[in-house]
């Protein structure tokens, strides 16, 4: 079993939390939403072009970016995540460039090394499969896609095909932390998604709210959040993490209490 | 069967360089389709409904007869000859784009995407724009088709092209300023793409230049491409040849490649691409891609682009605000590795002193664009004969920039 599968075996729905690397003390903002009881944890790499970020997340890769974040150093924090928690699943989530320019085979190897279990490249759909996927296939990193409302049942095998660790579903069509979904429209979806894939099915785009993440934990095997918690880094800088480890407290409880 | 001799396009040939996209949207290692999922099940839908207009007799006749009687083709085909003279060397010749409706090339793309649009049943238009000379070339087919449109264009462009906003304005369009990153070009097709994620369903995006994802290039090459036709049965009527050699500016690309890519199969027509080379490439602050860039993935395509070793986007120069982008449309990436195409670049202070020399020698004030095409000849003609022809791309005309000129010059207007 690996890190990833076991986060979803256990009896209750997953936390997934999303922090942009090199924003603020992302080791000990990473250690508090562990504490909290996250059971995976996204490392967002920043990206000067972040087409798919709502305003939350744009501003943490500003800050990043401007606080000289480069790609070593997103590695060395994962390297270092990875020390200090052997068991906890650990996704690297970003955009091509990045992860591209010095070659997928660079990245894909940089990143096992660094004890990555997951990769999330917002900009790479199965078509483009192969500027990165086989290349994090053959370091034994699982590629993670996205399903969003617009992905049809035509097109819903495609996107599972070469899909590992976990489907992310994006619960609505726009960028990260805006409007919520209706909770009608995410349960048909979950259920259209089981019905398609043995991978556990995590639901995020705008859950921000304890309430919100049970009512998605009734129906789906995982709660995705990210702006929310990177609001709080924006927000508090160094203090930080007691917000994360209290929002991440009040999420990882109703997530896995919801059924 | 062979072609007459004064067909306007020859068909594409065995080793034809004129067969490109692959099936997937590839130029060779370039192009391609990297968006988000959400934005898949569209692009997918928009080249299928492309392949159905472009195979659909009624869809051309539309988009030729508005391009004749709303646009003003075919542009004219013109003789430099104080120009030439100046130079002393080959004939210099223009492709008038500057005398199109609006002002430039850019109005051919915008009527055939809005009449995709129409033909999707879309019924909202989102474009990008950085000097506003796409975003009024849009919100001109916007008004003339009566569809609601908003224009990204980023703050600092906003605040340095106030005639095109109040344009933009006046034609009925929705101007949002965009503050993140510099506030420019890139950073307002950031805010598009995020805009158009949120608007699947109902909203089509009219991109600008030949870049972005597949079918993108290839359809906004087809529209732009009227450039090339034109010129090339004009240059066979008036001279009973080809030209030796075209020069065109090369931003995403989309005037060049409309001019290039019918000569493509004519082994005889050299072409060279002008990239923006601004305080010059040592210094870091230009806009050429190829010439300072590296392959990387951008705006949903596989191209070339400024950027650092890891893959960041860095800020572009010019003093050209059409050129003023990171990257470059994909095909052009592809000719360039090919060797098809030269691309070369040309700096602020080169391209301001050949705007004013076509000012004065032949009565056109040209774009800040195309004045970067025309500063290259000085460089390109001494390789030429008295009996050869330099066809360059004059794409657009230089009203606009009339207060960057005079502010490069010291003038208070």
């Amino acid at each position: 079993m690996t890190r990833l599968s076991s986060a979803f075996a256990k009896p209750h729905p997953a936390l997934v939390t999303f922090i942009t690397a090199g924003d603020g003390d992302t080791a000990a903002n990473l250690d508090a939403v562990v504490e909290g009881g996250a059971d995976v944890i996204e490392l967002g790499m920043p990206f000067t072009d972040p087409m798919a970020d709502g305003p939350a997340i744009q501003a943490a890769n500003i800050r990043s970016l401007g606080a000289g974040t480069t790609t070593a150093e997103v590695l060395r924090i994962a390297r270092e995540f990875r020390q200090r928690h052997p068991q906890v699943p650990l996704v690297l989530m970003g955009y091509a460039n990045p992860m591209v320019r010095r070659g997928p085979e660079w990245f894909a190897s940089a990143a096992a090394e660094a004890g990555v279990d997951g990769v999330i490249c917002v900009d790479i759909p199965p078509e483009e499969d192969d500027a990165l996927g086989p290349a994090l296939r053959a370091a034994g990193i699982a590629p993670i896609r996205l399903a969003t409302p617009t992905t049809d049942a035509a097109r819903l095998p495609q996107v599972l095909e070469g899909s590992a660790g976990f489907l992310y579903y994006v619960s609505v069509a726009g960028i990260t932390g805006k409007q919520q979904a209706a909770q009608a429209s995410i349960e048909e979806a979950v259920g259209r998604l089981k019905a398609a894939t043995d991978l556990p099915v995590a639901v995020g785009f705008g859950v921000r709210t304890p309430e919100q993440a049970a009512a998605i934990a009734r129906v789906a095997d995982g709660v995705v959040v990210g702006s929310a918690l990177v609001e709080l880094v924006g927000e508090h800088g160094r203090d930080a993490p007691e917000h994360l480890r209290k929002l991440t407290t009040a999420l990882a409880e109703a997530t896995h209490t919801a059924r | 069967m062979t072609p007459p001799p004064n067909s306007d396009q020859p068909p594409a040939k065995a080793n034809s360089f004129r067969q490109m996209p692959d099936s997937h949207g590839h130029f060779g290692a370039y192009g391609g389709r990297y968006v988000a999922e959400t934005l898949m099940p569209l692009v997918l839908d928009l080249e299928r409904e492309y392949r159905a207009a472009k195979a659909d007799p009624a869809f051309q006749q539309q988009f030729d007869d508005l391009l004749e009687h709303y646009v003003g083709r075919p542009s004219p085909l013109y003789f430099a000859e104080r120009l030439t003279e100046a130079l002393g060397g080959p004939q210099v010749w223009f492709k008038r784009e500057e005398l199109n409706h609006t002002g430039a090339h850019k109005i051919n793309n915008c009527i055939g995407q809005i009449l995709l649009a129409i033909r999707m049943g879309k019924t909202r238009i989102i474009a990008e724009t950085g000097a506003g000379q796409h975003g009024v070339a849009t919100a001109t087919v916007c008004a003339r088709f009566g569809l609601p449109c908003t224009i990204f264009m980023g703050a600092t462009d906003v605040a340095r092209q106030q005639p095109n906003v109040f344009r933009m304005k006046l034609l009925g369009a929705e101007v949002v300023p965009v503050d993140s990153g510099a506030a420019t070009l890139k950073d307002a097709m950031n805010e598009a793409l995020r805009h158009w994620v949120a608007n699947v369903h109902d909203t089509f995006y009219i991109i600008g230049t030949a870049a972005g994802p597949h079918p993108y290039p290839e359809l906004v090459r087809d529209f732009q491409s009227v450039i090339g036709k034109e010129a090339r049965a004009q240059m066979l009527a008036r001279t009973g040849r080809l030209p030796d050699l075209l020069i065109a500016a090369v931003g995403g690309g989309s005037n060049a490649i409309g001019l290039f890519h019918p000569f493509l199969d004519d082994p005889d027509v050299a072409m060279v691409g002008v990239e923006a080379a601004g305080h010059g490439i040592e210094s870091g602050q230009h806009a050429a891609s190829l010439t300072g860039g590296a392959p990387g993935v951008l705006h949903g395509n596989k191209t070339y682009l400024l950027q650092n070793e890891d893959g960041q986007i860095a800020e572009a120069h010019s003093i050209s605000a059409g050129l003023d982008y990171p990257g470059i449309g994909p095909e052009h990436a592809w000719l360039h590795e090919s060797g098809r195409v030269k691309y070369l670049p040309i700096g602020d202070d080169e391209a301001l002193e050949a705007f004013q020399l076509c000012c004065r020698l032949e009565g056109i004030i040209p774009a800040l664009e195309s004045s970067h095409a025309l500063a290259a000849l000085p460089k390109l003609a001494r390789e030429y004969d008295k009996d050869q022809i330099i066809l360059v791309n004059v794409s657009g005309r230089g009203d606009k920039d009339i207060f960057t000129v005079a502010d490069k010059l010291g003038v208070n207007i």
